[in-house]
């Protein structure tokens, strides 16, 4: 019996059993597997994109920002090599003026200095050409030098011009009509009373005299009276060695003009 | 000689009959349902997935790409019918190996009821695809007088398929049968192996023609 009515029912209920069980437990489980896999698949890959197109993004915006860096760093450096050199072209002319300024103070420094030399040389070498001249006086013609500079001034106011007595009237009208006699060292009585002798028979007139020592006074006598001077000294003659000296200080103490480096 | 499995009954009360075919029936029909509720249970969804999901993956993602070349893009509509065909039908076959297994689609009674099967699922598809009108105007299409050739056309289809598997799978059976008797050493083995590949290819044809039948149906 090739064929039976039972078993071909039952077998086309089983089919249909099977189809539906199978339907349930193993199609329909993988194929959601299979497409939930794919799903999420998909998802890590858009994922994945958008972290490379985030990366990418990232990546442009450190380049710009590095592009920025390094140009601002090329910016703040030469600007800081302006500024050094500026600051190098201010602290040369500012060295520049020290040094010059330092030299001027030098260079003054060294003519005070220059002149007090010369003065105390001159006033030594005025000292010591006195002493000299004393001495020499004294032991050659045993002649006191303070009587003969006293001689000297007196013969200076017998022989006054008529246009110097006129300039000494003038002046004494002008001041508090008192007369002062400097020397610079203590005139002796005699020589005081000679003095004033030889200025009341030449100038004519009755005034009181006052007589003063003057250190500074180098080797000399003078007449004061108002802004009217007679006078007689040796310095006049210590005029010529004076300059002298001091033409070879100058020689010796000119500095050069310094090099200032650039 | 037993041609069909049907005839060795186990019980037997009025019509109702229990024989091989009915059981062993059954018995794939369990192994079949029990191996896929445990393997489905452990389903995982991320990529690194365990040895026997990957080949049940394999084998429903290779019945669900045979079904979309031959026409029918909405493969998992009729992957439960068709998938649940082809997998029967190769399970039957494939346990041939067993020493007093004798496959049910040996019996025509089975192959009847899978082409019956197959009969009523190409217009059942075609109705949900479709809608029972455009399927009853298929009938009149290109003209009405070919109206009796479709009918024959789906009789003589569905016999055809029946009886095809019916005569592969019995014939198979049968000359591993006749061979034993005569010589019951190399030859059974080389049959038994013949009988596998035979049982594969049938099954796939015989799933490959449903579809084929739903597919012209449905894309009409």
């Amino acid at each position: 019996m090739l064929f039976d009515w039972f078993t071909f029912v039952a077998q086309l209920i089983n089919f249909l059993i099977l189809a539906w069980l199978l339907k349930r437990y193993l199609f329909k489980p993988i194929l959601d597997t299979i497409d939930q896999r794919e799903s999420m698949i998909a998802n890590q890959l858009h994922e994945a994109e958008d972290s490379k197109t985030k990366a990418n993004d990232e990546f442009e915006h450190y380049q710009q920002k590095k592009s920025a860096f390094d140009q601002q760093r090329d910016e703040l450096f030469n600007e800081a090599i302006s500024q050094v050199n500026a600051e190098k072209q201010k602290l040369l002319v500012q060295t520049r003026h020290e040094v010059e300024s330092l030299r001027l103070r030098l260079q003054e420094s060294l003519r005070t200095e220059q002149q007090n030399m010369g003065s105390e040389i001159i006033r030594r070498t005025r000292t010591e050409v006195f002493a000299i001249v004393r001495k020499t006086l004294s032991d050659l013609a045993s002649v006191n030098l303070e009587d003969q500079m006293a001689g000297v001034f007196i013969n200076r106011i017998n022989n006054l011009q008529p246009g110097e007595k006129k300039l000494f009237y003038a002046a004494l009208n002008n001041s508090s009509g008192e007369i002062l006699i400097q020397s610079m060292f203590d005139l002796p009585v005699a020589q005081q009373s000679a003095i004033q002798q030889a200025i009341k028979n030449n100038l004519e007139i009755e005034l009181e005299i006052n007589f003063k020592t003057v250190p500074q006074l180098v080797s000399g006598i003078e007449l004061i009276s108002g802004g009217y001077k007679i006078s007689w000294s040796i310095e006049e003659y210590l005029s010529s060695l004076e300059t002298h000296i001091a033409e070879l200080l100058n020689q010796n103490i000119e500095l050069p003009a310094e090099k200032v480096p650039e | 000689m037993r041609i069909s499995p049907d005839e060795m009954v186990f019980f037997e009360y009025d019509f109702v009959k229990l024989n091989f075919t009915i059981v062993s029936t059954w018995t794939i029909m369990l192994f079949m349902v029990i191996g896929s509720v445990c393997i489905s249970r452990k389903l995982v969804v991320a990529t690194k997935i365990q040895r026997w999901q990957c080949i049940l993956e394999m084998i429903v993602t290779g019945i669900k790409d045979q079904i979309e070349e031959v026409g029918l893009h909405k493969a998992k509509t009729y992957i439960g019918f068709l998938g649940t065909l082809f997998l029967f039908l190769f399970v039957s076959n494939l346990l041939t190996i067993l020493p007093i297994y004798e496959p049910p689609t040996s019996s025509l009674s089975t192959t009847a009821a899978l082409a019956v099967s197959v009969f009523f699922a190409v217009p059942v598809f075609n109705i949900l695809e479709h809608g029972i009108l455009n399927y009853l105007k298929s009938y009149v299409k290109p003209i009405p007088i070919m109206l009796p050739f479709h009918i024959i056309s789906e009789f003589s289809r569905t016999l055809a398929l029946a009886v095809r598997l019916f005569g592969n799978m019995m014939s198979g059976v049968i000359i591993l049968g006749i061979l034993i008797t005569i010589t019951p050493f190399v030859f059974p083995i080389v049959m038994t192996a013949f009988g596998l590949l035979t049982g594969s290819v049938q099954s796939y044809i015989f799933t490959i023609l449903a579809s084929v039948f739903i597919a012209a149906a449905a894309n009409e």
